[in-house]
């Protein structure tokens, strides 16, 4: 049997699939590693103006910058922010190489705030340390990045989604098939090793809006990359460890305590009290809001009325410039001003992001994943609280891996029949006359997430959602798309339904409750160290069916004090006796 | 299962005055990251075909004759 002549073959070196933050630093770094090797960046919208930071980013929220924190100091914080379930090896080698990769986009031109001695202007807001450091004129990143990838000389394929990674016959990584958003046509890509870039899960839970692009993450962030991951056999991890964040009502984006904290602002009940000694998101912290939610003293608000002139004006320059843009024109179609009036505050839809919590798909300290020459970073990589920084970091490391495993790596052979099988999968919504839309079948996977799986996470809930979204699957042999955008969503949407069966699984897996809201399971209130310090992998077995195991934590790099290990369990502030 | 059309009020607006697509700017069109701009084949002029969008403003920033404006969403404005 032949390949159709209709489906075009690339061979690349070094495959990279997505071209957000983590990408582009891969791509540039497997260039610069060796400039021989061919490297293509696979991008579901522009490279100009995709993923999380299309408009920037305001600050770094995790800068370990010498004289200001340690290494060490870092790695223990996010071992304590994470309830101790975390690869220390990967978060240790995300910390060493923080400082470094600040300077290296110091010196593509990515500006920092520096005070009057000209030293990082590093602000604290986590619980223990400080790493927080601004970035007021941090608007251009995504220009710096492009440049870079211009003058690298690095491939750019725009608009194409890759929906299924391909593997040899040895079960090592051999490229993807892809298809075009704007004209539906499917080609295939061979390729020595793959980096995956493809961002957060973010599109898995519905805002309480009911927009179903009104997300905290950016939408195109939908989850693509852990259900290829998945069907590629690659591990998963922590998905019982939601993302759950701290918005700005309805608007849906960050309320950015870490930018108006260090100048004055705070997250304030009802009352216009504190009640958090931190705003650094946790799952403890976010328990705390939930609490408060639901209590007498709620909602919750971002309070900034009680600040000067001058700081109002440049939490504005810094918010209304940068990362969402369009806050300040939310504010105004309500009237409200910072000066006058406590902003509304609500929490987030579930979703999977290492950049703030700790799920994705399992990668170890080079990157790796557990399917061979399959690299994973950024937001889908389950290196936990990485943010923008640590998926540039990850991004270089696994740049340099990949390019270490493509150099002796010959192309594979392409498995035809998976192909074909492939191809006809993708384009049947099209070949329908009628059929359920892509944005029903969406909304009702999503809303059956917040119905069923979002916390409090109850057994008998959770055994409902799980059988009615597996009932869903039924439906796929009827979506139904009119045009190449609308087939773009119908496979999104399965990528969606993929990423809530996974959270439904790996919630009822970990019988415990951990990480504050992010798990808390009302059947199992109690953390249980005894049975679940461990990390939940979730994969599809040698039948394809879902399933989930325990692997042990590996021995830490740096080991925490017994004083410290509860500090994140202890973010109330205490009341006056 | 039969389908129905319906319509949806949509966050970005463009001036058609303004817009000049048919010298073939596609600005808008090609920075959208969730690719809901198109031209509409009634004005020759760019519009925003799908009701999807994360109001990250890429479109109005980039276009080179100010002529798209990003509003927030009906359901959460």
């Amino acid at each position: 049997m032949s390949l159709p002549e209709d489906i075009q073959v690339t061979d690349i070196d070094v495959l990279v699939i997505g071209g957000g933050t983590a990408g582009p630093m891969a791509a540039v770094t497997a260039k610069e590693e060796n400039p021989e090797l061919s490297v293509m960046l696979l991008e579901k919208a522009n490279v100009k103006r995709s993923g999380a930071i299309s408009m920037g980013m305001d600050g770094l929220n995790n800068a370990v910058i010498p004289g200001h924190a340690t290494v060490e100091d870092y790695v223990k914080e996010i071992t304590i922010a994470n309830d101790g379930i975390v690869l220390q090896k990967g978060v240790k080698a995300y910390a060493e190489r923080s400082f470094p990769m600040i300077e290296k986009l110091d010196s593509w031109g990515v500006h920092f705030q520096k005070d009057e001695t000209g030293d990082y202007d590093v602000k604290k807001v986590h619980h223990l340390g400080t790493y927080v450091l601004p970035m007021p004129e941090g608007h251009n990143v995504k220009k710096i990045l492009y440049r870079r990838l211009r003058r690298n000389r690095v491939i750019v394929e725009n608009r194409y989604q890759a929906t299924r990674l391909m593997k040899d016959k040895d079960g090592v990584i051999s490229g993807c098939v892809a298809i075009n958003t704007r004209t539906a046509e499917v080609i295939v890509i061979r390729a020595k090793s793959v980096i995956m870039c493809t961002g957060a899960a973010g599109r898995i839970g519905l805002p309480a809006s009911g927009y179903l692009y009104g997300t905290y993450e950016m939408p195109a962030n939908c989850g693509d990359g852990h259900a290829m991951a998945y069907h590629a056999g690659a591990e998963l991890t922590g998905l019982e460890c939601y993302q759950i964040n701290p918005l700005l009502k309805d608007y849906n984006g960050p309320a950015c305590a870490y930018v108006t904290g260090p100048l004055g602002g705070y997250t304030a009940n009802g009352k216009g009290d504190r009640f958090i000694e931190c705003d650094y998101w946790s799952g403890q912290m976010m328990m705390e809001f939930y609490k408060e939610l639901e209590s007498g003293d709620g909602p919750v608000f971002l309070k900034l009325d009680h600040l000067a002139e001058e700081t109002i004006q440049e939490i504005e320059h810094v918010l209304h410039t940068n990362e969402r843009p369009s806050r300040g024109r939310f504010h105004d179609s309500r009237g409200t001003d910072y000066r006058t009036k406590m902003v509304e505050m609500h929490i987030s839809e579930i979703g999977f992001c290492s950049g703030h919590s700790a799920s994705g798909v399992w990668v170890n300290e080079k990157g790796e994943t557990t399917v061979p020459g399959l690299y994973g970073c950024g937001d889908m990589a389950s290196i936990p609280h990485n943010y923008m920084l640590g998926a540039f970091v990850y991004g270089q490391i696994c740049g340099e891996s990949a390019a270490a495993f493509s150099a002796d790596r010959a192309f594979a052979d392409i498995d035809i029949e998976f192909v074909i099988a492939e191809k006809e999968r993708l384009l049947a919504p099209l070949n329908r006359t009628d059929g359920i839309p892509p944005n029903q079948f969406e909304y009702k996977v999503r809303r059956l997430v917040n119905d069923y799986l979002q916390p409090p996470k109850v057994t008998k809930k959770m055994d409902i959602g799980l059988e009615r979204l597996r009932e869903m699957k039924k439906d796929i042999p009827f979506l139904y798309a009119r045009d190449p955008h609308e087939l773009l969503r119908a496979n999104e949407a399965q990528s969606i339904l993929d990423c809530a069966e996974m959270a439904a699984v790996a919630s009822m897996y970990r019988t415990e409750s951990r990480w504050g809201l992010y798990h808390y399971y009302v059947d199992y209130p109690e953390t249980n160290n005894e049975e679940w310090n461990c990390h939940v992998q979730l994969y599809k077995n040698h039948v394809g069916e879902m399933e989930c195991k325990k692997i042990p934590v590996a021995p830490y790099e740096i080991e925490l004090d017994d004083t410290e290990k509860d500090a994140y369990n202890q973010l109330r502030i205490k009341e006056a006796v | 299962m039969p389908v129905a059309q319906q319509i949806s009020t949509v966050p970005v607006i463009v001036d058609d005055d303004k817009c000049i697509a048919e010298k073939g700017c596609r600005t808008c069109i090609d920075v959208c990251p969730l690719d809901v701009l198109d031209i509409n084949p009634e004005t020759g002029k760019a519009h925003m075909k799908y009701d999807e969008c994360w109001y990250c403003m890429p479109c109005e920033v980039d276009c080179p004759t100010d002529a798209v404006t990003v509003e927030i969403p009906y359901l959460l404005k």
